[in-house]
């Protein structure tokens, strides 16, 4: 019985290491251990071993049997790996040939310029709201302290639906609305369209957009209006973004200014970009007119507050070197494609 | 405006910067200058001289040889000028030396350098200048022949500076002034600026009285008849007129303005006019009937012809100056012929009056005019101005001899503008700015501005000039100028916190974006005006509820007279511009609104909806675009099963391929290809399709709340259906058989085949759906399956649908 084992034993070992792939070593498997195998032959056998000596042939029976499955195990390990390389091996790809994309649409420029702004002022606690397109004369200059006949109606070039409705010439407008609502304190941008009756050139359009900024609270000072600003400056256009305010007028603001930024370009030295300035004006700012604060039912005693508008095609046409604003309304794909 | 920088300098002694510094501090005290031009950028080595004697050139019959003195010594130069004389003095550059440009008066940037030379073999050592040369013209040197070279006057001092003597060493500065400092449109004004902006004094003119013993009233009377267009109206009289040209001194400054000198009196008016800001006016006395002024406004109709010589028609807005008889200008715009001033004028009648700025510059409108003087009395000037300026105008007059001044003034002043004061309020300039000015550092900012402070009240008086000073913020303001915007500290406000956000309507505009990008779609932007035109091209029929627009009254053109009420024409356009520029595959979407009015003629605010226009040619058909709308739909949180009618009534799209989107029995927009010939009205030679999501209607049913609702956890169970379906019956039709069949169980199904053709009858197609049922609770029972099934069946076959089996 002993020598049988070992024979069974060995003639495995030999069989197991002529097994090139794994369904060879599978077969080997079952003709030795399966149900009609070698080695279950001789487990069926047992009965006729004498009952003294079943213990001890069943120990070598069982030794044997962990033997062979031990070495079967080792061999399909071998096989495996071998194949996994080969497979692996079949399977190199070139990773240079062309990417297979879902060719997503593009944002257009003035949207990522609108959404840089709003992250930056939605970080520091202002609301974006929005107001009407087509607007009454009122809210568009009477309360924004521009009256009937104020000369600041004619520079402004407004295009009339009739004498008391107008194509919003601003977004200023919203500030009134705004203020009105009598809900303090109050920090707000208001992107929108504006309207203007000026002939379409590579830099100007009937038709574009601004952003209006406002914060009316108990203490607003021109130095908040600046540290805003300059906080906005170095956001949108880089944290060496340096802040320039030159007194200026607006009827709806007193003190006024507008605000240029040293050229990201050349960081202020002088360029073809900024035309060696320098600097670039950007928008134009103030502290809420008295005037303005009192029309719309806010006490200027008690309360004080900013406003600043931006051009957003200005600040589009800026950030990514465009140097038509007609681009920005022919929606050619070429364009489009490279924001 | 412009000003001489030399001009302000000699305002403002003190003044020593560069043009540079100039224009820096000046811009941030707030007057801002654009820019300036050095007269004599391109003009170098450049010295008065002699001629002393001409020789004959050898060579060249054109040519001579002068020998010229230039102070130090004698130079020979050859010259082709005409009017070269023996004598004549001339600006001569020598040497190394530059000229702007060339005798025809083309100028040459950086200017043209002069060498030694030798001219047909003869040595010229420089050479004689045209006032062209200089870099000037025969407008601004009336004196200057037609053609040769500039011949100086007779005193001109040998061997100086050529261009210092014609004033061209002088500055030329252009300012942006805003509206509301009508004061800064002078010099004065502007110098005024400029010492408090330096610290340095200001030294005006100091105007000593003026006139003979004569009376004015003797001459002249003035009465106003429209004293709410003519607050004041200052008149004088000067007899002896002698009409000749200004002295240079007054050219020079002129000149620096851009202003051509004429004669005496003109100049006088134009300088004074640019000095005060207070435009003036002379009169031919002797033209003037009925020794009196009476200003009144027009007669509708009344023609009048200005000293143009242009006829002019007028109405009752518009208020003229006129005689005892008749009109004699159209006041605060442009004189008459009738009364001009001429070279046989003896006796002249001054005018320095204050007109409403509005009327002028809606009569200016009317009639189609704009001058220097009406652009001054638009802005609105100050009445207390008139009388100064009329003073400095006669004393000009003595001064250069041009005529003697009658004694007294007619001063006609109704509404006398009154001293205006305001408190004195540190603190309260303080806290607006963020400062912590000393008063006393602002009062010392106040005085630069002769902002007096009244002790004893507290209170500054302001200036007659300043009309822009009201509030205690107008102050602040002009204590933070000068102070220095840049010195004030960068603070961020403080106070109560806010929340940063988008509105509702923001963010699901924001999904929209996303979604449409997501699938391949870019942003376009269009115009919210268009052309009514646009109607017929989207064939709109004439009834249609869509033409009536809001109107622009004042358009650039009737391509944007209307505000859009249909987002169709920009998408159309858009794509057409692509269509046009052979790109392939486009796939555009916009978020803007439509103008719906809410009644005609317009009385209150249109409708403004916000729409979200998808358009693609190319890739992609009818189902592509449903797609999109689904992926949005979903985005937007409105999850329920979105309808389609395909009796969506567009008359732009194909009638065949069409459907309203239906959410909760609401329309919230439609999808379709565009009518084959709307494309071609477009130029689009593809296919086009577009889908309009009106999204006022998507917000009602948008939300971003999620809810989780479990894995399924028991199996599904799914069964085939496969029809023959009447061709008629749509599959949106089985679909919601299925939905009102099926009951809870039914958690899915698909259309996995749909064919027409051979094997099907004509008139028939067959449908296939895979139906998938589960149970949230349980393991379905197959009666539970075949109970939903036979439901489903019996519908479908009451629809006229055959069952294979």
């Amino acid at each position: 019985m002993k020598e049988k084992l070992q024979k069974i034993r060995e003639e495995a070992l030999r069989q197991i290491e002529a097994s090139k792939d794994l369904s060879r070593l599978n077969e080997v498997r079952v003709a030795i251990l399966g149900k009609k195998g070698e080695l279950t032959a001789v487990l069926k056998s047992m009965k006729d071993v004498k009952p003294e000596e079943r213990p001890l042939v069943g120990q070598l029976v069982n030794e044997t049997r962990a033997g062979i499955e031990r070495m079967l195990e080792e061999s399909k390990a071998k096989l495996e790996a071998a194949e996994l390389e080969i497979r692996l091996r079949h399977e190199v790809i070139d990773v240079t040939l062309p990417a297979k994309k879902n060719k997503a649409g593009h944002r257009h420029p003035n949207t990522i310029a609108l959404e840089e702004v709003e992250r930056i002022f939605t970080g520091m606690g202002y609301e974006v709201v929005e107001g009407p397109d087509v607007e009454y004369d009122y809210y568009n200059f009477e309360a924004l302290n521009i009256p009937a006949n104020h000369p600041a109606k004619d520079e402004q070039d407004t295009f009339y639906i009739n004498d008391r409705i107008v194509l919003r010439t601003q977004t200023s407008p919203v500030q009134v609305r705004e203020m009105e609502k009598g809900k303090l304190p109050i920090r707000m941008i208001a992107p929108g369209r504006v309207f203007r009756s000026d002939e379409v050139d590579a830099t100007h359009s009937p038709s574009f957009h601004q952003i209006e900024g406002l914060v009316i609270d108990k203490n607003i000072t021109f130095a908040d209006l600046k540290g805003t600003l300059a906080e906005f400056a170095r956001e949108l256009f880089g944290e060496e973004t340096k802040v320039k305010f030159r007194p200026h007028h607006f009827p709806f603001t007193e003190p006024s200014a507008e605000v240029d930024v040293t050229c990201f370009k050349c960081g202020g030295k002088g360029c073809r970009f900024c035309k060696g300035e320098g600097w670039i004006e950007i928008l134009g700012c103030g502290m809420v007119h008295p005037n303005v604060l009192k029309m719309s039912g806010i006490d200027p005693e008690e309360y004080s507050g900013f406003a600043f508008g931006v051009g957003l095609e200005r600040i589009a046409l800026l950030k990514y070197e465009i140097d038509d604003m007609r681009l920005l309304y022919e929606n050619d794909i070429r364009f489009l494609e490279q924001f | 405006m412009n000003t001489s920088l030399k001009w302000i300098k000699d305002l403002v002694p003190g003044l020593t910067c560069t043009p540079q510094e100039y224009m820096d501090a000046m811009t941030l005290s707030g007057s801002k200058v654009e820019g300036y031009t050095a007269m004599d950028a391109d003009l170098d080595k450049i010295v008065i001289g002699q001629v002393v004697s001409i020789a004959p050139h050898p060579d060249a019959d054109k040519l001579v040889i002068c020998q010229v003195d230039i102070g130090t010594k004698t130079i020979q130069i050859v010259t082709g000028a005409p009017n070269v004389a023996e004598g004549c003095k001339v600006p001569v550059v020598l040497d190394g030396g530059r000229v702007a440009g060339g005798h025809d008066g083309t100028l040459t940037k950086g200017g043209i350098k002069i060498k030694k030379g030798k001219l047909r073999g003869v040595e010229s050592d420089g050479m004689m200048c045209s006032i062209e040369e200089l870099g000037s013209d025969r407008d601004m040197f009336p004196l200057a022949p037609e053609e040769g070279l500039y011949i100086l006057p007779g005193d001109a001092p040998v061997g100086e500076d050529a261009v210092a003597y014609l004033g061209l060493d002088d500055v030329a500065v252009e300012y942006e002034i805003t509206s509301n400092r009508v004061d800064c449109f002078s010099v004065l004004g502007i110098a005024r600026e400029a010492a408090a902006t330096f610290g340095k004094e200001f030294v005006p003119p100091v105007v000593a009285a003026t006139g003979n013993d004569e009376d004015v009233s003797d001459y002249i009377g003035v009465t106003i008849k429209d004293t709410d267009l003519c607050r004041r109206y200052t008149a004088r009289v000067v007899t002896n007129v002698k009409i000749e040209p200004s002295p240079e001194w007054m050219q020079r400054r002129l000149r620096a303005h851009g202003i051509r000198p004429i004669n005496n009196i003109v100049d006088i008016t134009n300088y004074v006019m640019e000095e005060y800001g207070q435009p003036m006016h002379a009169y031919d006395l002797e033209t003037i009937e009925g020794r009196e002024i009476i200003v009144r406004r027009a007669e509708k109709g009344e023609k009048f012809v200005t000293l143009d010589g242009q006829e002019r028609t007028l109405d009752d807005s518009v208020l003229m100056i006129c005689d005892g008889r008749k009109p004699v200008g159209i006041a605060g715009i442009m004189g008459g012929e009738n009364s001009m001033i001429t070279d046989h004028v003896t006796t002249m009648l001054f005018e320095a009056a204050c007109f409403d700025g509005t009327n002028i510059r809606l009569s200016g409108k009317k009639i189609g005019m704009r001058t220097d003087a009406s652009s001054k009395f638009e802005k609105g000037l100050d009445p207390n101005n008139t009388i100064a300026a009329m003073n400095r105008a006669c004393q000009l007059i003595e001064e250069l001899g041009a005529g003697e001044v009658v004694g007294g003034t007619v001063d006609v002043y109704t509404q006398v503008k009154g001293e205006k004061r305001l408190a004195f309020e540190p603190d309260k300039y303080n806290r607006l700015l963020g400062t912590q000015m000393e008063a006393e550092e602002i009062l010392s900012y106040f005085r630069r501005l002769e902002l007096v402070y009244d002790e004893k009240t507290n209170e500054i008086v302001i200036p007659s000039w300043r009309q822009d000073l009201e509030c205690g913020a107008d102050l602040a303001e002009e204590a933070a100028r000068f102070y220095g915007y840049d010195r004030i500290p960068t603070t961020l406000p403080s106070g109560e916190a806010t929340t940063g956000k988008l509105s509702f309507k923001l963010r699901v505009e924001a999904v929209a974006r996303d979604v449409a990008e997501f699938c391949g779609f870019s942003q376009g932007m269009v115009y919210s005006f268009e052309s009514p035109k646009v109607f017929d091209k989207l064939l709109l029929p004439a009834d249609s509820p869509l033409r009536d627009t809001v109107v622009i009254s004042n358009p650039l053109g009737e391509d944007y007279s209307i505000m859009r009420t249909v987002p169709l024409n920009g998408m159309l356009t858009s794509l057409a511009v692509n269509f046009n520029r052979r790109n392939k595959n486009v796939r555009l979407y916009e978020l803007g609104n439509i103008y719906l009015p809410k009644q005609l003629p317009v009385t209150e605010l249109p409708e403004e909806r916000m729409q979200f226009t998808l358009g693609m040619y190319g890739d992609g058909d009818f189902y592509t675009m449903k797609g999109v709308i689904e992926e949005f739909l979903d985005k937007a949180g409105l999850n329920g099963r979105p309808e389609y009618d395909p009796a969506a009534g567009k008359s732009f799209l194909h009638p065949g391929r069409q459907a309203s989107v239906i959410y909760k029995n609401a329309v919230v927009g439609y999808l379709g290809e565009v009518h084959p010939v709307v494309a071609q009205n477009y130029g689009i030679k593809e296919r086009v399709y577009i889908a309009v999501l009106d999204m006022p209607e998507i917000e009602k049913y948008a939300t971003f709340d999620h809810k989780y609702e479990g894995i399924a956890k028991f199996p599904a169970a799914s069964r085939d259906i496969s029809m023959v379906v009447p061709k008629d019956v749509l599959a949106g039709e089985i679909e919601k058989v299925f939905e009102n069949k099926g009951g809870k169980i039914l958690e899915h199904y698909e259309l996995f085949d749909i064919y027409e053709g051979a094997q099907i009858a004509e008139g028939f197609k067959s449908m296939a759906y895979s139906l998938s049922f589960r149970a949230k609770d349980r393991n379905l029972e197959e009666s539970d399956i075949t109970g939903a099934m036979e439901k489903i069946v019996k519908a479908l076959e009451g629809m006229g649908i055959e069952l294979r089996r």
